[in-house]
């Protein structure tokens, strides 16, 4: 299995791949770690004339906390200026999932992105992948797009015209569809930092792709006595594109998290929602695998002490 | 496209220590490159769609699914394959192991799993069994069943690490 024939840039600047992207219109395509391009294209379902290769363009493979670079991964102090603000962090589209996993500022600033990176497929396509990529392929069972839409990122696309800021939860439009134009490109994502939030990824996957059959990621403040204060959950596999869980999220605010109370807000997960069915599941399947994960995800976010953990078996 | 000829692109990659230079088409496949432009055919095509990890190699010391990476990626890269782990006429303990503890049937699978293997063991010198079982996920074995595989590994874990194989 061969790519059909195209043409290969590879932009030294960021500048550069915009004007190849304005020059070839829907024929260019972008490349970053793929992981997911490639295999589409040799199985033919995508034939673009040209491919515009992001990687050698510096500056866009960095993980930083408000705009100070985390030299050798060290949390630096946020200088004196940003602690006025909410601080963020700020995640280059060329990334390496094995970067997000393995980051230091990462694992304490902001959990839920090495939690998810590491669940993503394998060792090889985890040194390998982006998250941009991942977030610009908008596959709808994408593990990082679950974390997105949970975490409230905001993702900055950079075009001929300059550049725009999207909300994570307008991003994701349809099927493989973002509401990226063909000639911008996703250059970074931001997320606040999670000052008491406990976060949880999991996923139903079967082994051999490690894509998710139903994927839940939650981000949980917990009020007093164990109530649930505020709560996000993104979801992925489910349906034509990740969404965010909003009838669960509304039936556990100001809850207590017990797990009756869970199990009956996880009901809704799906509810009003086309349920994909494919060779790995059918649509009953699926839809009570996600009610199963999502209340695993919360219990796992609000028991977050003890590890995370995936499910990757089935 | 016409029938015009297909552009090529000027790759200078490093293969086992070794610096080559060749022209490639942009949608040349890393595998490709390996086995059919410098003849290094240790390293495998199995399902060309990344996910039996067959192809795996080391590019600037992680490793990839060879299928999953043009060639013109390479470019000024180093890369790693089967035939660049034995030393002056010696296996690598990875590949003593997998001899030793019958890691391998068809052998068809070996390649990649020993280069996953390798990557893991730089990160992780004392890995537990669910490392290891974690840690060559991407790689599928049509015929062990993976005991002995895992139990390869756990072996030149030890070895690397300069104790005594616990051969129990």
């Amino acid at each position: 299995m061969i790519p059909a024939a195209f043409e290969y840039s590879a932009p030294a600047s960021l500048d550069e791949a915009l004007a190849l992207l304005s020059a070839h219109g829907d024929e260019a395509k972008v490349l970053a770690g793929g992981q997911s391009l490639l295999p589409l294209m040799k199985l033919r379902l995508a034939t673009p004339g040209h491919l515009v290769d992001l990687t050698r363009i510096p500056g866009l493979n960095r993980i930083e906390q408000d705009g100070v670079p985390s030299a050798g991964d060290q949390r630096i102090p946020v200088p004196v200026a940003s602690r006025l603000q909410r601080p963020m962090l700020s995640i280059g589209a060329l990334t390496l999932y094995c970067q997000i996993e393995e980051s230091t500022l990462l694992r304490q600033a902001c959990p839920l992105l090495p939690q998810t990176a590491s669940a993503v497929a394998d060792v090889q396509v985890r040194n390998r992948g982006t998250i941009g990529g991942s977030l610009a392929h908008a596959d709808p069972a994408g593990d990082m797009a679950a974390a997105a839409l949970a975490l409230d990122a905001t993702l900055r696309a950079v075009g001929p015209s300059g550049e725009r800021w999207i909300p994570a939860a307008e991003f994701f439009t349809g099927f493989f569809t973002t509401a990226l134009a063909p000639d911008e490109i996703l250059v970074e994502m931001r997320v606040p930092v999670l000052e008491g939030w406990t976060t949880t990824y999991r996923k139903a996957a079967p082994r051999a792709s490690g894509f998710a059959i139903a994927g839940v990621a939650v981000c949980l403040r917990k009020g007093p006595d164990e109530t649930c204060q505020e709560i996000r959950i993104g979801v992925t596999g489910v349906t034509e594109r990740p969404f965010r869980a909003h009838a669960v999220e509304d039936a556990l605010r100001g809850k207590p998290l017990v797990a009756s109370v869970i199990e009956e807000a996880a009901e809704a997960v799906a509810e009003g929602v086309w349920i994909a069915e494919d060779v790995r599941a059918s649509a009953a399947y699926r839809a009570h695998l996600a009610r199963i994960y999502a209340s695993r995800a919360i219990q796992g976010a609000r028991d977050a002490d003890t590890p995370g953990g995936l499910s990757t078996g089935l | 496209m016409t029938s015009e000829a297909p552009v090529k692109h000027a790759v200078r990659v490093q293969v086992n220590e070794r610096q080559y230079e060749e022209e490639v088409e942009g949608r040349r496949l890393l595998v490709h490159f390996l086995r059919e432009t410098l003849g290094l055919t240790g390293t495998h095509v199995g399902c060309v769609v990344g996910e039996c990890g067959a192809c795996s190699v080391l590019l600037d010391g992680s490793v990839v699914k060879s299928c999953l990476v043009l060639a013109v990626q390479a470019d000024g890269r180093a890369v790693v394959t089967i035939e660049g782990l034995e030393r002056n006429g010696s296996l690598h303990p990875l590949q003593e192991s997998f001899v030793s503890r019958y890691g391998l049937q068809c052998g068809y699978c070996t390649p990649g799993m020993i280069l996953t293997a390798l990557d893991l063991l730089a990160r992780n010198p004392r890995p537990t069994e669910d490392d290891i079982r974690h840690g060559l996920a991407g790689n599928l074995c049509m015929c062990t069943g993976y005991m002995q595989i895992v139990e390869a590994v756990r072996e030149a874990a030890t070895v690397l690490a300069g104790a005594t194989p616990d051969l129990a």
